[in-house]
């Protein structure tokens, strides 16, 4: 089972607090991979360059320069890039693949006059259209194309990918929320793509767990008509698009993520303030129903985080830390790593009806239960 | 039997029929119930004479004929009369001293099943006891990282949803707005299919509603039961019952009348409305009762004459385009119940299947789409129909479901499928497959009536004379001194029993596939067979 680590810290930090976090919890991953989502970036990516779209990926010479060739051709200019190309033997297990980068772009006249959504929508369908490019020669692999983010995948043990890429070394990557995921894709073939934290317009998310119900969830995402619903390397995209349905496409709260994805039985329902508004979402979102156990930690564009459990709980996963910066870890070992200093006894471990929150301010560890009435919204 | 009986072209052997009656003279008590309860007359009492010659030891005395007398059991050879291997000669038999016995070798039978040129008609189902759905396993098994699911221990939420279903987007606008919300009933997802009131017998129709009634109100299963074509008793329309059953209206609209009448006085509503343009066992073909059954009470629900056969028109006579009807009949029937009412058609499979499908969707008023494959079960249609007619259900409803993923659909206008589920006894394994391959619900006849009423029927040719109203069982009888024979009770005792048990397996099988919370509709992932061309032509995997 996959291993989790989540940070958010009101100032940046360091990605290897979370990689080491990891690390202590290796008894429960195999080491086989890593994924990491950057968001709320400090340095440079901060004080210049606000609001730059920034494509993460791994290229080689060649992909390189189709990558430039083809933002050219849309109106990118490179503003400033993290391009990384060890030049030491990579960790055994781990391919030789070029390098990896992180370009920062000034977006071309005129797109300060596209809606928010129109930019949205273009910036996805550029990463889409650049990861076919890739998929031909395996030349170009992207993982995100979106202001104030960086992703990196990579096959091999955690740690060791950590110190190899000397994430550590380069303050421009020292972010506020860090999504960390340990262990690659063993269901199916090693794929990048299939690597945890998914990662979709300012949302992103990862899971440890099995979703049996993915196939029908796929379908009915792909039908839903949405640019960017589409790769399903691993079982648990989904997971990230419904997060990403539930608040872009109809515009809730992400306490009602929880109610989309595990609504509550009828009788528990029957006397919830909420009860019409939940018996219409369980009613049409029922083919988002997840089945199958899964803890699902995500970020949204505000820079929140959240952690939710299956209907069963029958996966681990708490949440600790003291103000300015929390965790949301598989195992209390993680926190303990980073937060060594918090109050234990205010970690929370959410059951089969909570949700945690931890707002974008970092001030205090949110719960909600879906007994709860939920904020007024409609 | 005389020796110069003349021998005909359609002249049999006892040796030709299909079933043969072995009857032990040793056993026998001749107490005659044999022959008193053979549906059909195959048996009469006989009396035989036995010839011996006794020769004495010498030559002194000539030989001497003797003569005695016995009686006995005589099968007649008259295809009118061939035995259809019911048993229930046995059944009565006080020593076990008669039974029917299958010959398989015998074929000639069944050229003489047209006599005065009529060609056969029967009920039941295909004679054909193969099922593709028998063939399909579940192979996605948890079993690793994951907890497999305990059937025993879990909570489990198998109901379904009946009625159009709006999107999130949509259903989130009509909430804001206070709009009007297409009708949409939970329901269990084994439903029991339209046996008419004309088909069935008045006892088996109450041990029906009994069990479904039970299940709804003690056991808190959902349950729903199709009324079939013919009308629904004045009692129930206007009972509190009346929300466990969907109202079938057909081509030929018998017993309309009556319902139509009864709205005002209406205590609760219909679960649903549906619709029936055709059916499984007999494509093309309206209904059929046929005049055996049409009694004063049969006729006085229906609203027609006694003893006339009624055939219902193949297609409802007022509409002659499915667009037409799609949008008449539902919209019609809604507004009757004030659009309180999901209202759905049902259609035998066919390759025209997907038009039907293509205009529901695009009508906001229709509730589903219920499709009956080839092997479903009918009370009486023609022979040929019946063995050579109609789509397999398990590909149609895939390529329907289909359709509906490529529009995004596929949560909203379920489809409930039947025909042959539960032909060789695998009723959860059967729907549990055609849930998998897209169907939100699915529907069972013959089952209810072969495990709630020990229907004798079988897909051997066994039985099968539901169409002439003399049913051993008293299941499609009207005649009372038949369906005497059925306690409904005990019948509704059976319903109760074969739910509850396929609640249970129905759960085994998709707990360990790691569903639970909501029934795996199109998990198609989770499915297997090991012939590659069905494989192929339902897109699940190819096992061997
Ligand atoms: S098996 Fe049925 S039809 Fe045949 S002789 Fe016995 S009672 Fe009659
Ligand atoms: S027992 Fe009755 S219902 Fe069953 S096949 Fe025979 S006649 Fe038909």
């Amino acid at each position: 089972m996959c291993r989790l680590f989540a940070l958010t810290s009101r100032d940046p930090i360091s990605p290897m607090l979370a990689i080491n976090a990891l690390n202590t919890m290796k008894e429960g991953h195999d080491g086989s991979g890593v994924g990491l989502c950057l968001r709320g970036l400090g340095g440079r990516f901060e004080e210049e360059l606000q609001g730059c779209p920034i494509l993460s990926g791994i290229f080689t010479e060649a992909g390189l320069r189709r990558l430039e060739q083809y933002t050219m051709d849309h109106g990118f200019k490179s503003q400033y890039s993290i391009l990384y190309t060890p030049e030491t033997e990579p960790p055994e297990g781990t391919p030789v693949r070029g390098t990896y980068a992180a370009i920062a772009y000034k977006v071309p006249r005129g797109w300060k006059e596209l809606t928010p959504a129109q930019q949205g929508q273009k910036l996805v369908e550029m990463r889409l259209e650049l990861r076919k490019m890739g998929e031909e020669d395996g030349d170009i692999m992207v993982f995100s194309f979106w202001p104030d983010t960086i992703i990196v995948k990579e096959v091999g043990d955690p740690l060791e990918i950590g110190e190899w890429l000397q994430l550590g070394a380069n303050r421009n990557l020292y972010a506020r929320h860090i999504l960390a995921q340990g262990r690659q894709n063993t269901n199916y073939a090693i794929n990048l793509y299939a690597c945890h934290p998914f990662f979709i317009e300012g949302v992103a998310s990862m899971t440890n767990g099995e979703n049996t119900a993915f196939i029908p969830i796929k379908e009915y995402l792909q039908s839903r008509n949405v640019t960017g619903y589409s790769g399903y390397q691993s079982d648990s995209e989904v997971f990230t698009h419904i997060a990403h349905y539930t608040t872009k496409r109809l515009g809730l709260d992400i306490r009602a993520y929880k109610h989309v994805i595990t609504p509550l039985m009828d009788h528990e329902m029957a006397d919830h303030p909420d009860r019409e508004f939940l018996a219409t979402l369980k009613r049409s979102c029922r083919k988002m129903i997840i089945d199958g156990p899964n803890c699902v930690i995500g970020t949204l564009d505000d820079g929140s985080m959240f952690m939710v459990q299956d209907r069963k709980k029958l996966r681990p996963g708490i949440v600790g830390g003291k103000d300015g910066i929390y965790a949301f870890s598989s195992e209390v070992c993680g926190i303990d790593a980073v937060i060594p200093d918090r109050d234990k006894s205010k970690d929370f471990q959410p059951m089969h009806l909570d949700t945690v929150i931890v707002g974008p301010d970092c001030k205090e560890i949110e719960t909600c239960s879906q007994k709860d009435q939920l904020p007024r919204q409609l | 039997m005389l020796t110069e009986r003349p021998i005909t072209p359609s002249t049999l052997g006892v040796k030709d029929l299909n079933w043969q009656i072995e009857w032990d003279k040793d056993l026998c008590t001749q107490c005659g119930r044999c022959t008193s309860v053979c549906p059909v007359n195959a048996i009469e009492l006989g009396v035989h004479r036995k010839r011996e010659i006794k020769t004495p030891a010498s030559l002194m005395k000539k030989a001497e004929n003797e003569y005695s007398i016995f009686y006995g059991i005589r099968q007649k050879t008259d295809p009118a009369y061939a035995c259809i291997g019911c048993s229930m000669c046995n059944m009565v038999c006080p020593n076990n001293a008669i039974g029917p016995k299958r010959e398989e070798g015998s074929t000639t039978q069944k050229f003489h099943n047209d006599r005065g040129g009529n060609p056969r008609t029967r009920g039941g189902r295909r004679n054909s006891g193969e099922s593709l759905l028998d063939q399909i396993k579940f192979m996605r098994i948890s079993m690793l990282t994951d907890p497999a699911l305990d059937a025993g221990r879990h909570e489990f939420r198998l109901n379904t949803l009946l009625g159009r279903v709006q999107s999130p987007e949509e259903s989130l606008k009509t909430y804001q707005e206070h709009g009007w919300k297409p009708p949409v009933r939970e329901i269990y997802p084994l439903v029991i299919g339209g046996m008419s009131f004309g088909a069935m017998s008045p006892n088996m129709w109450e041990g029906l509603q009994m069990g479904v009634a039970y299940l709804n109100e003690e056991l808190n299963m959902p349950v729903r039961i199709s009324t079939g074509e013919g009308g629904c008793p004045p009692r129930l329309l206007r009972s509190r019952f009346l929300k466990y059953v969907i109202l079938q209206i057909a081509s030929g609209y018998f017993g309309w009348d009556e319902i139509i009448h009864a709205i005002p006085e209406m205590k609760v509503d219909p679960c649903a409305i549906e619709i029936k343009y055709g059916q499984g066992a007999k494509p093309g073909d309206g209904g059929l009762l046929m005049w055996y059954k049409v009694n004063k009470l049969i006729a006085a629900i229906r609203g027609v004459p006694e003893g006339v056969s009624l055939p219902s028109p193949p297609t409802h006579q007022t509409q002659y385009s499915i667009e037409e009807s799609v949008a008449k009949m539902i919209q019609s029937m809604s507004m009757a119940w004030g659009f309180r009412v999901p209202v759905y058609p049902k259609i035998s499979a066919s390759s025209t299947s997907l038009a039907v499908l293509n205009n529901l969707t695009r009508n906001p008023y229709a509730a589903g789409l219920a499709i009956d494959g080839e092997d479903g079960g009918t009370g009486a249609a023609y022979n040929v129909s019946m063995n050579h007619m109609g789509h397999p259900i398990a590909s149609n409803l895939r390529d329907c479901y289909n359709a509906l993923v490529v529009t995004g659909k596929q949560n909203e206008l379920p489809l409930i499928a039947g025909g042959g589920i539960g032909k060789s006894g695998n009723l959860a394994a059967n729907a549990a497959a055609l849930i998998m391959l897209g169907a939100s619900a699915v529907q069972v006849g013959k089952y209810v009536m072969q495990a709630g009423a020990g229907c004798l029927g079988s897909e051997k040719d066994r039985c099968n004379v539901c169409n002439i109203g003399v049913c051993p069982k008293g299941i499609t009888s009207q005649d009372p001194r038949l369906y005497r024979r059925l306690d409904p009770e005990k019948v509704a005792e059976r319903v109760v029993d074969f739910y509850l048990s396929f609640d249970t397996e129905i759960k085994k099988i998709i707990a360990p596939l790691g569903r639970s919370t909501s029934l795996p509709i199109g998990m198609a992932d989770a499915l297997g067979i090991s012939d590659r061309d069905a494989a192929d032509r339902l897109g699940i995997k190819y096992v061997v």
